[in-house]
């Protein structure tokens, strides 16, 4: 007789900690045939400010670190995925709607962009930064700065590409990141939240909810705290959003859900993603003696 | 040969020493008296071509120093702006998107030279219609509006640098909302690198001050830039929610109010236009005890009287370490006493008139507030013009955050005074706000300003100065200020769509 | 209290004291004194008010009673056409004074002499004293001293201060100007520290002064305009007047306006006369003439109407 095995209950990844929703509801995620899978989290608008919350906490500290040591964390976040490359490839196809080949690939491309944009921390500054050789006897100097917490949808395809892709530039940064994952397959947010927590990356700085965008989106508009938002959405929904975003004046970057395709491209790596969450501060300082 | 000396120091009598700012040696009237060439009434500037509105309605520009009109400015209606717009396309299509960078770069440097040999006459024309004082019209407006548009000519054919590795292109046409308190210098800010980076623009300026924009077509044509690459339309709010609302209009770059800022968010939603938005600001001024003093009450004083106040990055928040807050006050009153108020013409004159009657009564319903809430109102006994909009330099002490004072933007002569006792206190305060635009910090060590600049929500930072400008130098606002930056290479970023 | 003290130059204890100066914003705050525009009957009165603040001055090798004759004359009579016009003072060697005496007579104009080893001031205190008091017997009413730079870069500001107490003490009923010869101070925080060092032991209405004249660097609107601050706060805090002079490199009538409404701004009408206020200065006195007849007559006159004074600065 075989052994029973034991079944994970998978939960959201808030702070630093794995939480359920507080509302205690939870979907079914079931695959292509229909077969039940798991329960998932079904985050309310109560989780998400909860997670602004730890996202603000978590932000300065972040973006306090050096730009080597955020460089090295989110290398080493590359390694847990590398490590477990096989198990992220096994999430992303566990509803039978992604060949596990595809899948592999889309891992390798995954952890490359992570890899991509942890080489990137020490080094965008220095491209989009300047000193400004104004018409007077001052050091004048635009530097970059993150603009906080930026909240994050990803697209329901490409359910671990698509969050790296949208979450790595922001963060990189020094942002943090309050993000829902692809509802139609959030196992592989839930395996990266696992992930996390065994990297350097500390607690709040990336929080990954589960549930509906249906439920959670207005909040994401209208919750002041929330500086920017990356969007992956239908843009019949567009300017509800916008609408919302613009009483505390967001910066919001709308895309379209882009398929699997565009996120395994280069396309889909960029400076100017890590760009379109920064403010840029000009400091004029006096030379004289 | 010298006056006889006295052996006895005054400091023997119990009064306390005062100086005496009098009218010994009175600085006789001298008023700028080069001719504005205004035009008794003017056209909008659509499609190269001077043109009566369609809408057949115009209003009155006043002189807000002596309330005279000084001439009529067209209403654009949205008649008008569809033909702006329309000619925008035509303008893009047919001449500028066929011209290369160099070449768009020459009719900037074209537009440079004829605002430098115009100089005189647009700072006339700028304070008469604006209402600031003639000495910061023709020593700043005018030559930095100049120097903005030398500044983005070079650029034109050099936009590979600014963004490397990118892949980008012009909006198209884009849509301008200037204010009214730095009307040729915004309208430099907004059409300088638009044009550098191939786009085409139609832009609106304020109400109340129309003049310098409609004089600035005459140098458009001029230059012989080609039909509608430029197509300047007057009027009010109407006429701006009409450009917003446009559908041609590929981006909306804004400067004004934080309010109208987020109505053109609103408006704009969901259509995917591009924005730039340079909104309020309540900055703070940090002034440590280890400060150069005397330097550090002329950039306070600079800080909030310059341009009336009318400055949406204007110090009107002095944050003033309590160990020299006493000394420091009364530093500042002394000063605000040779504070020059009045004619705007006059080249001695420091401080000009209100741009506008509505804003006069803001301005004074504000300060009636700061007085009720229980603030200590300081004014200037400056004697004042009998005619026109003018309001004292005045001081509020007894200032905290909570009152309205200090929350509001007053975008008048008008400074609230707050203390604080650590560094951390001040960075909390200075924080303490929607607003982001900018802020200032004085203290003669090196270090502190650099730890300032970094902690302050600003997006630009003065050390040991305040309110300077430069074609250079990125100036824009975080959080409720807005986004986007204009000036410098980051203002040639955001009218470019970049793929990201 | 001595446990700081070892950590720090006594210099810079007195800078904290006084407080710093910043050179990029003071700069900007004087450029824009020269953006006031004088017209008319300000003009005039500005003009009039330049000349009788003028320490007509010469101070070169060369200098001979003959030569100090001249400048006697052109200070009492500077202009014909204007016999309301005197300058307040002439400045001169020590050596010369008693000339300048027999010239003036009992003239009110004041006779200022260098003394204290001028320029460098590298000489022992007793004969710097004695030169003092030799000046002052020959009939002069004023002392332009230097002070010692040397002592004061190197943190010895205490000597300094000694010296100017020992020298304010020698000139007796003469009127005391304490040159600290900004150009070798080299910092603004220097010179302020150094106007305050010597305001603290002089008398009402004695003079700090920028410049020799015989080092590279004199007068500028930026240094008058620490300097003025200086007194202002000197005189706020302990009712002391203190008065100006600033030297060196001031040529012309619109220089010269430009420091009077520093003056104006600064300390307000109290300075605005020649007891509170001074120009050393040589070749400044022709412009100003000029400029003054120009607005009497409406051209301008070329230079030989108006008699040579000196060379020097």
């Amino acid at each position: 007789m075989s052994r029973i095995p034991v079944t994970k209950t998978p939960k959201a990844y808030v702070g630093g900690k794995f939480i359920r929703s507080e509302s205690g509801r939870v979907f079914p995620l079931n695959d292509k045939r229909g077969e039940f899978i798991c329960n998932i989290p079904q985050c309310t608008r109560k989780d998400l400010r909860n997670a602004v919350q730890a996202a603000g906490k978590a932000g300065g500290g972040w973006a306090g670190r050096t730009a080597y040591n955020r460089g090295q964390v989110l290398y080493r976040l590359g390694e847990m995925m590398e490590a477990r490359a096989e198990e992220l490839a096994q999430a992303i196809s566990i509803t039978g709607e992604v060949p596990i080949a595809s899948a592999r690939r889309e891992v390798s491309i995954a952890i490359d962009r992570v890899i991509y944009y942890s080489g990137w921390t020490d080094k965008y500054e220095q491209v989009l930064g300047n000193t400004n050789p104004v018409a007077g006897s001052y050091f004048n100097f635009s530097v970059t700065e993150p603009v906080g917490v930026v909240g994050v949808v990803t697209s329901d395809s490409a359910s671990l590409l698509g969050l790296i892709s949208q979450v790595l530039p922001i963060i990189a940064s020094g942002n943090s990141v309050v993000a829902l994952a692809s509802t139609t397959n959030p196992y592989p947010a839930i395996l990266l939240g696992e992930m996390l927590a065994t990297s350097d990356l500390p607690g709040g700085v990336l929080n990954l909810l589960t549930g509906f965008r249906d439920e959670l989106l207005e909040t994401f508009a209208s919750h002041e705290h929330i500086r920017g938002l990356d969007l992956s959405l239908d843009p019949a929904a567009r300017a509800q959003v916008e609408v919302l975003a613009a009483g505390s004046i967001k910066r919001v970057k709308i895309r379209e859900q882009a398929d699997l395709g565009f996120w395994s491209s280069e396309k889909a790596q960029s400076l100017y993603a890590i760009r379109s969450f920064l403010e840029f501060k000009t400091t004029w300082h006096p030379i004289g003696a | 040969m010298p006056a006889k000396r006295t052996t006895k120091s005054s400091s023997q009598g119990k009064k306390t020493p005062e100086l005496l700012f009098g009218d010994l040696w009175e600085f006789d009237p001298a008023p700028e008296t080069a001719d504005p060439n205004l035009r008794e009434s003017y056209s909008l500037f659509i499609g190269g071509e001077q043109v009566a509105p369609k809408s057949r309605k115009f209003f009155e520009s006043i002189d807000p120093a002596t309330e005279k009109v000084l001439t009529k400015i067209p209403a654009a209606g949205k008649a008008d702006v569809d033909a702006a717009f329309a000619a925008a396309e035509t303008g893009l299509n047919k001449y500028w998107a066929k011209l290369s960078g160099k070449d768009r770069g020459k009719y900037l440097y074209r537009i440079a030279r004829l605002l430098q040999d115009h100089a005189r006459e647009f700072a006339v024309a700028e304070s008469l219609d604006g209402g600031k004082p003639i000495k910061e019209s023709r020593d700043f407006d005018i030559p930095m509006a100049a120097a903005h548009f030398f500044y983005y000519a070079g650029w034109a054919d050099k936009l590979d640098y600014a963004l490397p590795g990118a892949s980008y292109k012009p909006y198209g046409v884009v849509g301008q909302i200037i204010p009214w308190n730095f009307p040729l210098l915004m309208l430099a800010w907004k059409i300088a690198p638009a044009l550098a980076t191939g786009n085409c623009v139609v832009i609106k300026p304020a109400e109340t001050t129309s003049i310098t924009a409609l004089k600035f077509a005459e140098i458009l044509q001029e230059a012989e830039l080609p039909p509608g690459v430029v197509n300047i339309i007057s009027g009010a709010g109407a006429t701006g929610q009409h450009i917003v609302n446009h559908p041609t209009a590929a981006k909306i770059a804004f400067t004004g109010s934080t309010d109208v800022g987020k109505a053109i968010l609103k408006a704009t939603a969901g259509t995917g236009k591009g924005l730039t938005l340079e909104l309020g600001g309540k900055a703070a001024n940090i002034v440590f005890e280890d400060a150069p003093i005397d330097q550090a009450v002329e950039g306070v004083i600079n800080g909030i009287f310059f341009n009336q106040g009318h400055v949406c990055c204007a110090g009107s928040r002095l944050l003033v370490q309590e160990s020299i807050a006493e000394t420091f006050v009364k530093k500042l009153k002394t000063r605000i006493a040779s504070l020059r108020v009045g004619n705007p013409l006059d080249k001695n004159t420091d401080i000009g008139a209100i741009n506008s009657k509505e804003q006069l009564d803001r301005i004074s319903e504000l300060v009636s507030c700061g007085v009720e809430e229980g603030a200590e109102l300081f004014q200037s006994s400056c004697s004042l013009p009998k005619k026109g909009f003018f309001f004292r330099p005045s001081l509020f002490e007894g200032v905290t955050l909570s009152h309205r004072i200090a929350r509001e933007e007053i975008f008048g002569p008008v400074l609230s005074i707050l203390t604080f006792r650590t560094v951390n206190e001040a960075i909390e305060k200075a924080n303490n706000t929607a607003y982001g635009l900018s802020a200032g910090v004085w203290t003669d060590k090196g270090s502190k300003i650099l730890k300032m600049s970094t902690a302050l929500n600003a997006g630009v930072v003065w050390a040991n100065t305040y309110n300077k400008f430069d074609p250079t130098s990125p100036f824009g606002g975080y959080k409720e200020s807005g986004f986007g930056r204009e000036g410098g290479k980051q203002g040639v970023c955001d009218y470019l769509k970049v793929e990201s | 209290m001595s446990l700081i003290a070892a950590n720090k130059s006594p210099l810079r204890r007195l800078i904290d004291e006084v407080g710093p100066v910043d050179q990029v914003a003071i700069e900007e705050r004087v450029a824009k004194f020269t953006t006031r525009s004088i017209k008319k009957a300000s003009k005039v009165q500005g003009l009039k008010l330049a000349v009788s603040m003028v320490d007509l001055t010469t101070l070169e090798g060369k200098d001979s009673p003959g030569k100090v004759e001249s400048l006697c004359q052109k200070a009492q009579s500077p202009d014909a056409e204007m016999p309301d016009l005197q300058v307040a003072a002439v400045c001169v060697y020590p050596a010369m004074v008693k000339h300048a005496r027999k010239f003036l007579g009992d003239s009110p104009i004041g006779i200022a002499s260098v003394a204290t080893g001028f320029p460098s001031g590298q000489y022992p205190l007793r004969t710097r004293l004695q030169e003092v008091k030799q000046a002052v017997r020959d009939g002069a009413t004023e002392i332009d001293m230097v002070i010692h730079r040397g002592a004061f870069l190197t943190g010895h500001v205490q000597l300094v201060q000694d010296e100017i107490a020992a020298v304010a003490e020698a000139c007796g009923e003469a009127t005391l100007k304490v040159i600290l010869e900004v150009s070798e101070l080299e910092t603004y925080d220097n010179i302020r520290a150094a106007s305050f060092l010597a305001m603290n032991v002089l008398r009402p209405n004695d003079f700090i002064k920028t410049s020799t004249g015989k080092t590279s660097g004199n007068a500028t609107l930026a240094n008058n305009q620490v300097m003025l601050e200086a007194i202002r706060d000197f005189y706020l805090e302990t009712g002391t007047p203190i008065s100006m002079k600033p030297a060196g490199g001031i040529k012309t009538a619109k220089q010269a306006l430009h420091y009077l409404v520093a003056v104006k701004e600064t300390l307000g009408d109290e300075w605005l006369n020649n007891l509170r206020y001074r120009f050393g200065a040589s070749s400044l006195l022709n412009d100003l003439l000029m400029q003054l007849r120009k607005q009497d007559e409406g051209f301008y006159q070329a230079p030989w109407k108006f008699s040579d004074s000196s060379s020097g600065y």
